[in-house]
């Protein structure tokens, strides 16, 4: 019994993690319709400035998210000015052009940074366990998991409550219209695909005190935050919360009833098998397109 | 290519076949002739500076390349100075076999120094029986090959575990939850560490093995929690091993009561974990960097001038490094007229040389005997050497498998 409930535990900590990766591509996957195939290397850059900052400035993890959020969403923002804008209008060039830069981003890593794993170290103060009875709770997951949550508040407020998200939903409800009224639709583009990016460099920072910080660290995560983002249905950022936590639970109940490699195997045809009954997802977001 | 130049290369290639045919002899006299009559003498190193494995294999080739330096600079062999040709295989098994050929064929190499995984060794394996040449290879691996073309530097199962078990289970118990990534050299190792807890009366909890950069531990974690085992059996590799460290550490799992002792962990590996992290845990292999002789102290000390400070030695570069003395001492026994491949491996075996780790011995069988260690590291990322083992331990690549063994003359089976 107390396996499970440290299980459960478990899977909301991969949740979380699943979540701020897939939150920042939901964003830029669902209002743009551009397949950003490089957000991993942005979760990945996220990681290695938090440990250029670190290194350089000894700054914590935590204090040094506003600044890699900010520096993150610079990168975003300029690759968003320089290619993608150039190719809203043709969403399959924005797959190989994403992916294109996500090749040249991990490899400007390699030469100017090196190719060997690299250490940051996690806050002092988040160090340590809670423990309620036989259920074990790491300080630093409980941490990410209530800052995942933050995260996702904040960008629904920012959806819902604010000018700027009120203009994003004109747009992503017909953008020729809204451009009518006055909206600037590319500015508000740039402005989302920076956002996400930053999203996905607070990621970043906050797995590198539990994962290992190497300049191909991205190549799986973005994989496994498409499938949140699949799962969830596009466009839709609670039905992305919702799939992060199922597959987060998922993966942690397979994970130890059967092991970490067969897990791996059932969840990916368990979400074969949820895409052919619901093509769209769990929360298709109702928008007409 | 253009047709013209196609047709002439077939053409010469079809001459070659029927020359090869009838002039057997006179081809391969001609073949010693290369090998001797130069200044110098040819070496190949192949290690990846390219590619997923550079991480590993670039210090394995710095290490090599040191080397073949230092001999250079004392005066060579016989004379003659080793000229080092470098190829970058960067990291795919196919490429280490054709640039193997190159250097072999090409190049006249008398020795190619290469490789840090099996699939590369694998891949060069028939090209160096092919050319009856000789391959250096200096990794730890899971054991069961047995060729006469392949010179191991590395330990095998019996000499990473032999002496680690008997002291795993007397000081810490009988209750092993073995962990690996999913490929060959985790199953063989753990695979030869229940025979030997068999005989030691000890246990496995449980056995699982994760996906190749595999990164979260959490249910893995939970498990060891709830089996409490006595010692966490590792051969986790690379970004994994880092992953599960620190996870480890962060759910607080203390190192004396549940210690994690890796087969292949090594300085390189703890540098990413941090020292915090790694402090209190083992490794077991023939060296570490925190090793005391005079050899280990002119490597360490010739390595961080050459390569920077803040660089580590660990078990494979080691092995990397003393390889090349050991192809010197087999070269000085020869007759500088008559250099060949199978000459230097008639001459290495036997032979001793003082390796950083200690004095080390060429088998037979082509591989090493050594000096197998237990470290247990240390909050600034060095090892400190805690068991010895007393004698050099004879390597037995066929230890899993009775009926079985590695000899002069190849693999002998009962």
């Amino acid at each position: 019994m107390d396996v499970v409930f440290n299980q459960v535990f478990a899977g909301l900590s991969i949740a979380s993690i699943l979540l701020i990766i897939a939150l920042g591509l939901a964003i830029i996957y669902g209002t743009m319709g551009v397949i950003n195939l490089a957000h991993g290397e942005f979760v990945m850059l996220g990681a290695y400035a938090t440990w250029a900052l670190q290194t350089h400035a000894g700054m914590g993890v935590i204090t040094a998210l506003p600044l890699v959020f900010l520096a993150v969403a610079a990168a975003g923002w300029v690759i968003e000015k320089v290619i993608v804008q150039r190719l809203y209008t043709r969403p399959l060039d924005t797959i190989l052009a994403t992916w294109g830069i996500g090749i040249i981003l991990q490899q400007a890593i390699r030469l100017g940074v090196g190719p060997e794993s690299k250490f940051v170290r996690g806050p002092e103060w988040l160090s340590g366990n809670v423990e309620i009875g036989a259920l074990v709770m790491s300080n630093y997951r409980l941490f990410v998991i209530a800052f995942s949550l933050f995260i996702l508040a904040g960008t629904l407020l920012l959806m819902t409550r604010s000018e700027f998200g009120m203009k994003l939903r004109a747009i992503i409800q017909n953008r020729r219209i809204s451009e009518c009224y006055g909206i600037e639709a590319k500015k508000v583009y740039s402005v989302t695909f920076a956002y996400g990016a930053g999203l996905a460099g607070i990621a970043g920072a906050l797995i590198t005190p539990l994962f290992s910080t190497i300049p191909t660290m991205g190549t799986g995560l973005v994989v496994d935050a498409f499938l949140v983002v699949i799962v969830g249905g596009l466009g839709s950022l609670a039905g992305t919360a919702a799939a992060a936590l199922l597959i987060g639970e998922v993966t942690a109940l397979f994970s130890i009833v059967i092991n970490d490699t067969l897990g791996r195997i059932a969840v990916l045809a368990g979400i074969i098998v949820l895409i052919r009954f619901r093509p769209r997802g769990l929360f298709p977001s109702d928008t007409r397109r | 290519m253009k047709r013209r130049d196609f047709l002439g290369r077939a053409g010469a290639a079809g001459t070659m076949g029927f020359a090869g045919g009838l002039s057997m002899p006179a081809l391969l006299g001609s073949a010693s002739r290369a090998y001797a009559a130069s200044d110098d003498i040819p070496v190949g190193l192949l290690f990846s500076l390219t590619g997923a494995v550079a991480v590993v294999e670039h210090t394995l080739h710095d290490a090599a390349l040191m080397a073949i330096e230092e001999i250079n600079a004392a005066g060579g062999v016989h004379g003659k100075q080793l000229r080092p040709i470098i190829e970058d295989p960067a990291s795919d098994p196919a490429t280490y076999a054709d640039r193997a050929r190159r250097l072999m064929i090409r190049d006249q190499c008398v020795s190619v120094f290469g490789s840090y995984t099996s699939s590369s060794r694998q891949a060069v394996l028939p090209i160096a029986e092919q050319r009856n040449n000789l391959y250096w290879y200096p990794t730890l691996y899971e054991g069961r090959e047995c060729s006469r073309n392949i010179m191991y530097g590395g330990a095998v199962p019996n000499q990473q575990q032999d002496i680690l078990l008997p002291w795993l289970v007397e000081n810490f118990g009988k209750k092993f939850y073995m962990i690996g990534n999913n490929y060959v050299y985790p199953k063989e190792e753990n695979n030869y560490c229940r025979i030997l807890l068999n005989e030691l009366g000890g246990e496995v909890v449980h056995e699982e093995y994760v996906p190749m950069g595999h990164s979260d531990f959490s249910s893995a974690i939970n498990r060891i929690r709830a089996e409490e085992p006595d010692v966490i059996f590792t051969t986790l590799v690379g970004d994994s091993d880092v992953a599960f460290a620190r996870q480890y550490h962060a759910a607080e799992l203390d190192p004396e009561k549940m210690p994690v002792c890796s087969l292949t962990r090594s300085e390189v590996e703890v540098k990413a974990i941090g020292g915090e992290a790694a402090a209190g845990h083992f490794s077991s292999a023939p060296y570490f960097m925190g090793h005391e002789s005079a050899a280990n102290e002119k490597f360490v000390e010739n390595y961080k001038a050459r390569f920077g400070a803040d660089e580590v030695t660990h078990f494979v570069s080691e092995a990397a490094y003393f390889q090349v003395y050991q192809f010197k001492a087999a070269l000085e026994k020869l007759d500088p007229a008559n250099i060949t491949p199978s000459a230097i491996r008639d001459a290495a075996v036997g032979m001793t040389i003082a390796a950083p780790q200690g004095e080390v011995l060429i088998d037979n069988n082509l591989h090493s005997h050594l000096w197998p260690k237990v470290g247990q590291w240390q909050s600034d990322g060095q090892a400190k050497v805690i068991l010895q083992s007393d004698e050099r331990i004879a390597p037995a690549p066929f230890a899993a498998y009775p009926g079985q063994e590695c000899t002069g003359e190849g693999l002998v089976k009962a």
